[in-house]
């Protein structure tokens, strides 16, 4: 431990310490807009400069390590003039559209202004009417907005290691660009939106659904049903404002009837179909000497990723659909057929942590007769616009229960939401299915947590199963280069593209801290902990579809409705 | 054929790694006359770079293009001397007979435009230069009939 003095007042430091992280430990914030928690200095913006005794110039603090005796002014006027400057400078070439803009109130660079009192124009720079991006189905990019903090490129490269994005071009032309400046549909963005949620400002967010799905709830033809995926219950309150990990299920659900939704359906109830379809395939795959290590297939950027990075691993991943897209082939099917609707009467919405998902359900093998099983996705975010949009008060709402015949999940549904709950689920109804009688601990607890590779062995009729749990899809890929090298004592595998899971995916409150996001965890494991049917073949709702409609898993209809295939995709990497 | 090449080209410079890159862009564009998407992915597999990185390094320099050359090319000089004797004029003359920015290839594949930064030309600024052949202290005026002379006679006047 070394002592350094801020602002005239003695503070300890570890050795490896930055000024910012020794600042930050000891409460007191310095500005970044380039800078990311856990990630090496980038040092492009200068926000964060600060005075230190005896350098001549200022120093920018997210780069420059302590030293022991380190005098440090923070926020001495010269530190204060260098910031403002430095925004008003970004803001020279800076649209002035605030109001249009889907950032408004949720912008750093918004904000920083605000807090440095930039109250008027005082550089005017050459503006560009730069072409947006909207080619993708899941994310849209507008470089006029964009302030080439290289967030993104950061996180699509290091994190995610897709690197659709770099920056291109050079000095006052240098944007952020794909390869060939190609639309994003045509590079190899896999739509995760991790970049959406660490932009600082506009420059990237959703392909948004909210007209489409405002447009079917006042259109009376329309019958208008919608599914919550697992992690929107405990992030949907932060979006709110409200503190985060709180457990909103039962208010959400009574505020999407009162925004006019004629059914609410819970995806984890489908997350319990999946491990059903899923679980009986990997027995099926185990006892037929059939292709291992298995893989998940619910999250579509590594979806999308497999296909593109890894086409020779499709034989590994599960056939199963992803749980939004059973349940939107189950609503127009059994459901519609149930309640006497025309398949194409009903809207069906899903409101998803993600951006992919906007992708999956634009995908054309997501549709039985040209009608598509899910007609639109809204993010976390898009779902926050619209409940702010309609009034809805949380505080007041009482809580209400999702609809039959889907009303009931089991908590291993729940957890889909967390990086290791598939596994956790998985492994829980396996063992049943293989033996015949419970877990006596249905807690996994060495695939809980926000570690990237998380490895278990669970013994099933003498069978020692190997599974691994991946969350951001370069922790995925070394993975899958263990296997491609051989690697033979792995049975099952799951794969998350967010780190962590869907509670921090792309479609999530936007700039999520770690804390945050360790909160929204624990949220699901407290549920799990909290409620008693914790197993997916014991809902009884997932018996009854099972009796009622499908026959049993893999069977005839699971096959058509519930299980897919994937491609290999030639695009410019 | 351009394939061969360029395997060719990334062969000569085995177990490279990403410090070869320019040097790798250059060989190929001196050999392709521009750098295609084709290109960039196989320099990708060959450096475990991906295409975005390489199209970001490439375009950070003023030397690479990324459209065949047409049958003329046409070099307009941005040097000191030309600017300050009206070269921004000249390009942007150029720019309107050919309607194609720096970089591109008109479509019916007879012209490309390419800014450089000085030719060792200066006494005769402002200056351009097509297919080797230099034109002296030309105009808009100038340049739009020179422009319209390769694109009516080219071919029986100008290819040698």
């Amino acid at each position: 431990m070394i002592q350094i003095e801020v602002n005239g007042k003695t503070l300890t430091a570890k050795e490896d310490d930055t000024i910012l992280s020794a600042v930050r430990k000891a409460g007191l914030n310095i500005p970044t807009l380039c800078h990311m928690d856990g990630y090496p200095p980038s040092g492009a913006c200068r926000i964060c400069v600060v005075e230190v005794d005896g350098v001549n110039g200022l120093v920018p603090s997210c780069s420059a390590g302590v030293r022991d005796g380190m005098k440090i002014k923070t926020h001495s006027q010269r530190a204060l003039e260098a910031r403002k400057t430095i925004v008003e400078l970004l803001l020279a070439n800076h649209p002035d559209d605030c109001n249009y803009c889907v950032r408004n109130e949720n912008c750093e660079l918004q904000s920083l202004a605000a807090e440095l009192g930039v109250r008027r124009r005082t550089y005017t720079g050459r503006r560009e009417m730069l072409r947006i991006d909207a080619s993708s189905p899941s994310i849209v990019r507008d470089p006029n907005k964009c302030i080439l903090c290289g967030r993104c490129v950061r996180v699509c490269e290091e994190v995610q290691g897709v690197a659709a994005i770099d920056f291109t071009k050079r000095g006052s032309r240098a944007q952020i660009g794909t390869a060939f400046d190609q639309g994003l549909n045509l590079s190899c963005c896999i739509n995760c939106g991790q970049c959406i949620v660490v932009c600082p400002t506009g420059a990237l967010a959703e392909n948004s659904h909210v007209k489409l799905v405002l447009d079917a709830l006042s259109n009376p033809e329309k019958f208008c049903v919608v599914q919550h995926a697992p992690a929107i219950s405990v992030t949907i309150a932060e979006e709110l404002g409200c503190t985060a990990g709180s457990d909103y299920d039962g208010k959400m659900v009574a505020a999407l009837r009162r925004i006019g939704f004629d059914r609410v359906f819970d995806t984890s109830f489908s997350a319990d179909l999946t491990i059903m379809e899923e679980g009986s395939e990997l027995i099926h795959r185990v006892k037929n000497n059939g292709v291992l290590p298995m893989i998940t297939s619910c999250s579509p950027g590594w979806i999308k990723y497999l296909e593109t990075f890894y086409p020779e691993f499709r034989p590994n991943v599960s056939t199963c659909k992803s749980p939004q897209q059973m349940l939107g082939a189950i609503i127009k099917s059994y459901f519609a057929e149930r309640e006497g609707l025309k398949p194409d009467k009903v809207f069906s919405v899903s409101i998803m942590p993600c951006t992919a998902k906007k992708f999956e359900a634009n995908r054309p093998e997501m549709a039985q007769d040209g009608i598509p099983d899910v007609d639109a996705v809204l993010t976390t975010r898009e779902l926050g616009q619209i409940l702010r949009m309609f009034g809805v008060d949380m505080n007041t709402i009482e809580p209400e229960a999702a609809d039959t015949p889907f009303g009931t999940r089991s908590t291993a549904g729940k957890i889909f939401g967390a990086s290791g709950g598939v596994m956790e689920a998985a492994v829980r109804s396996a063992y049943f299915l293989l033996t015949g009688t419970e877990l006596s601990n249905l807690n996994l607890e060495a695939v809980r947590g926000l570690e990237g590779v998380k490895e278990a062995q669970v013994e099933i009729n003498g069978l020692k199963v190997g599974v691994a749990v991946a969350s951001g899809l370069g922790n995925a890929a070394k993975l899958l280069e263990q296997v491609k090298a051989g690697r033979k004592d792995l049975h099952f595998i799951e794969i998350m593209t967010c780190p962590g899971g869907c509670i921090s995916g792309g479609g999530q409150p936007i700039s999520a801290d770690t804390n945050a996001v360790k909160a929204r965890m624990k949220a699901l494991y407290q549920i799990d902990a909290s409620e008693n049917l914790r197993t997916s073949h014991t809902n009884p709702d997932i018996k009854r579809i099972y009796e009622e409609f499908l026959g049993e898993p893999l069977g005839e209809k699971s096959h058509h409705l519930l299980h897919t295939h994937y491609a290999q995709r030639e695009v410019v990497r | 054929m351009i394939e061969a090449n360029i395997q060719e080209i990334l062969e000569s410079h085995k177990n490279a790694e990403r410090d070869a890159l320019i040097p790798i862009l250059q060989e190929v564009q001196e050999s392709l006359g521009y750098i295609s998407k084709e290109a960039v992915v196989q320099i990708g597999r060959h450096l475990n770079l991906p295409a975005s990185k390489i199209y970001g390094v490439a375009t950070f320099y003023n030397q690479f293009r990324f459209q065949p050359v047409g049958r003329y090319h046409v070099q307009v000089c941005r040097g000191t001397a030309c600017h300050v004797k009206g070269s921004a004029r000249v390009l942007e003359a150029v720019q309107n007979a050919l309607k194609i920015a720096p970089g591109q290839t008109t479509r019916d594949k007879m012209f490309s435009l390419e800014v450089v930064a000085c030719m060792g030309a200066c006494g005769l600024s402002p200056v351009i230069c097509i297919n080797g052949e230099f034109f002296a202290k030309v105009s808009p005026a100038k340049v739009t009939k020179i422009i319209e002379s390769y694109r009516t006679e080219g071919v029986s006047k100008h290819v040698a």
